[in-house]
């Protein structure tokens, strides 16, 4: 217990003083996860749209593998990607290893099944709704995908805050690709894990409750952004 | 939505404001957690004008990372896995350059009277004897290594342990976490002691013996094999680490009043 | 540049999970006017709209348009008997079509304005369609429908669950695009509006077209004892 209130003290300490190192990771952690977050779901919403309006023979084993990847263990995407990246490995003269950009990388590829799922499990209900319009009103195959993303676009919101969410608190995969190398690719939560590692567990929990601010924070912003709640709205 | 893409692109921006070289080096977590590396990363940084960006990792992990040419220099304390390192060519050579030392950590309450004892080794035989619950880092680091080593050197064969011995695969720290939970034995490097937080009812209990001398070397990883690596760098670094400034630095950085690191590189 | 009509239907079948829906037809469709789809329940009238406009899929025999087959499907247009509202504002909903077919934004929510106008939907415009009463939504299905010119109209049972205004309304609208020269094929089961609006009267029962002749002659000398049932309110089997 005495830890919880020397976690508290310690966040709030970090906080107010303004704590260069903790801005540092911090801004760190917004980077690589809102990166990961945008170039995630450009990939994956089209995707979902792409799998909800087109019939293809292998479609229903595609979106069983999307669905399945969603249990796909972050740290193994981080080993992937590691011996990917590595200098002995195919994509090893790009240099990415233990850099921001390895890191965002694994976290697409975490988060990207995550989100299509959820966004077409959305957009599957909403074309059954659409279908006989849309397809009367002979629009193409692009614009019935654009038309969905949009009406939809509250439901792809949620689905991609779903993988903000657990990019934003990952560990294992962006420890092995990213190296946790101090004011290069040290980030909120490998900080933590050094932390607990050295056995200050005060820093740690500060650190871990000024994430989870963090992460409700963006969340709020990007709700009240969005003005999701607003009255009237579907 | 626009808020959040100016923050992307300060942090963005932020990043690539620097004008620094950047040498990557993998050191072990015992060098780490010492504290020693935030000493003398900034005096290399004033001095050479390199950003050192450290991989704190195992042993083994390093050597790996040096073989792959992922990183550009290693600092390690396992001579044996060194040697066979450089004879396998992905060193051209180890430059020996400070020591310190390992102690045996266990129950404040000393239940097997180690505290007399003296001799590493013959702890050892009394633990395994009396199954007292151990902690080992498992990791083939090189802290690993020497436990490993001493086992050896008392004619006993890890393998063979019951549940008493715990591998826990983990880095220093995590480690003393473990045996701190479990208030249980372990060999530490006495700089990851010195600086560890949650001691909770452990105690330094031996230290001293030679066999605990614990060597660090620093190995450049062969630019012959890995030709984007910064070996000139490399060669800058090393002269540093083995002149004069580090000496000072290194035989001056204390913990609690107690000196860590011992500078022993030859010119 | 060349009509959608006359049409051609030989033997077109619609078939669903090994049921037949309708058919086979054989038709012949001249247009000049108002097309009336008469017959009970059950008869296929939906499925005949449905295949005739390309919605469902012709599972055997032929449609030939008078000109090309994907010219043909961009001149026509469809309501459905429970109208599909996107979930935008009526404006928005009246502007899709034209956007989709390449109009700039002005041009379109200019016409999307007249047309809301046309239809009684003006006070509307910025309403959430979704949120809509049905009589509402169907004038907008059926605004939406006209605004991108069809040369054909198909339109399922269009005001069975409307109440007398919106029927009226509805009606005249179709009145005024028939005076315009749009084709119109529309089903019913209302025998009032079918003498108010028919031109022409087809007949079906079974799936199968089992009448097809000129308005006037049907409702007064129908050949068919079925039809001749039917025309009396009876129950048609």
């Amino acid at each position: 217990m005495g830890d919880l209130w020397a976690g508290l003290a310690a966040a709030f300490r970090l906080l107010v003083t303004l704590d260069a190192d903790l801005v540092e990771i911090t801004l760190r952690s917004l980077h690589v996860t809102l990166s990961a977050l945008v170039i995630g779901a450009a990939i994956a919403l089209p995707l979902a749209a792409f799998l909800a309006v087109r019939r293809f023979r292998w479609r229903r084993g595609v979106i069983a593998l999307l669905n399945a990847l969603m249990g796909l263990p972050p740290v193994v995407v981080g080993l992937v990607v590691y011996v990917l990246l590595s200098r002995s490995g195919p994509f090893g003269v790009l240099g990415l290893l233990f850099t921001p950009t390895a890191m965002i990388v694994a976290q697409v590829i975490i988060i990207v099944p995550l989100i299509a799922s959820i966004a077409h499990q959305s957009l599957r209900d909403l074309w059954s709704e659409y279908h006989d319009l849309l397809i009367s009103m002979n629009v193409s195959q692009s614009q019935k995908m654009r038309t969905l993303l949009w009406d939809s676009r509250r439901a792809l919101l949620t689905a991609s805050l779903a993988g903000f969410g657990r990019a934003i608190g990952e560990v294992g995969a962006i420890m092995i690709v990213g190296g946790n190398i101090d004011h290069a690719t040290r980030v909120l939560t490998t900080a933590i894990a050094l932390e607990t590692g050295k056995g200050d567990f005060a820093m740690a929990l500060g650190l871990g409750i000024i994430l989870i601010g963090l992460a409700i924070a963006v969340n709020l912003a990007i709700h009240w952004l969005g003005r999701t709640e607003a009255e009237g709205r579907w | 939505m626009i808020r959040i893409f100016l923050m992307l692109a300060l942090t963005v921006w932020a990043g690539t404001a620097q004008a620094r070289e950047v040498l990557r080096m993998a050191v072990t977590t015992s060098f780490h957690n010492s504290g020693l590396s935030d000493v003398l990363l900034p005096a290399i940084a004033d001095d050479l004008g390199i950003e050192v960006q450290l991989l704190v990792v195992g042993t083994g992990q390093a050597l790996k990372l040096g073989e792959g040419g992922d990183v550009d220099a290693i600092l390690v304390h396992s001579r044996a896995a060194e040697e066979a390192f450089v004879a396998a060519g992905h060193a051209p050579y180890r430059r020996e350059v400070m020591f310190n030392d390992f102690v045996l950590i266990g129950p404040k309450n000393d239940p097997h009277g180690l505290r007399g004892v003296g001799d590493a080794v013959a702890a050892l035989r009394i633990l395994a004897k009396a199954q007292a619950p151990f902690v080992s880092r498992g990791d083939d680091s090189g802290t690993h290594q020497k436990e490993q080593a001493l086992w050896r050197a008392a004619a006993l064969d890890p393998d063979t342990f019951g549940p008493w011995y715990k591998a826990v695969g983990a880095g220093m720290g995590a480690a003393l976490n473990t045996a701190s939970g479990l208030d249980a034995h372990i060999l530490s490097d006495r700089a990851s002691w010195l600086n560890f937080r949650n001691k909770g009812g452990l105690d330094l209990l031996l230290a001293g013996d030679p066999v605990l001398f614990n060597q660090y070397s620093f190995l450049p990883v062969n630019a012959a094999r890995h030709p984007h690596v910064k070996s000139t760098l490399a060669v800058r670094l090393e002269a540093w680490l083995t002149g004069p400034a580090a000496r000072k630095l290194i035989n001056g950085y204390t913990l609690g009043g107690e000196q860590l690191f011992t500078f022993n590189a030859a010119d | 540049m060349v009509g959608l009509l006359p049409l051609r239907v030989r033997g077109a079948t619609s078939v669903r999970r090994g049921k037949v829906l309708v058919g086979p037809v054989d038709l012949d469709l001249s247009g000049a006017g108002t097309t009336v789809v008469m017959g009970p329940n059950g008869s296929g009238k939906t499925s005949l709209l449905r295949m005739l406009h390309g919605a469902a899929r012709l599972s055997d025999g032929q449609i030939n348009w008078s000109c090309d087959a994907r010219e043909a499907r961009a001149r026509q247009a469809f309501v459905f008997q429970r109208p599909v509202m996107l979930r935008r504002t009526v404006l928005e909903n009246l502007v899709y079509p034209l956007c989709a077919r390449g109009e700039t934004r002005n041009r379109a929510v200019a016409c999307a304005r007249d047309w809301a106008a046309r239809v009684g939907l003006a006070e509307l415009l910025d309403r959430a369609a979704p949120n809509l009463s049905g009589g509402e939504q169907q004038k907008l299905a059926l605004a939406r429908a006209m605004i991108i010119a069809p040369d054909l109209l198909f339109l399922d049972e269009p005001t069975a669950a409307l109440d007398g205004r919106a029927t009226r309304e509805v009606e005249a609208v179709l009145q005024q695009a028939r005076a315009q020269g749009t084709q119109i094929i529309v089903s019913t089961h209302d025998l009032g509006q079918a003498r108010r609006l028919a031109d022409e009267v087809v007949f079906l029962l079974h799936g199968k077209v089992h009448e097809h002749t000129a308005a006037r002659v049907f409702f007064d000398t129908a050949q068919t004892p079925q039809a001749r049932a039917f025309l009396r309110g009876e129950i048609v089997e």
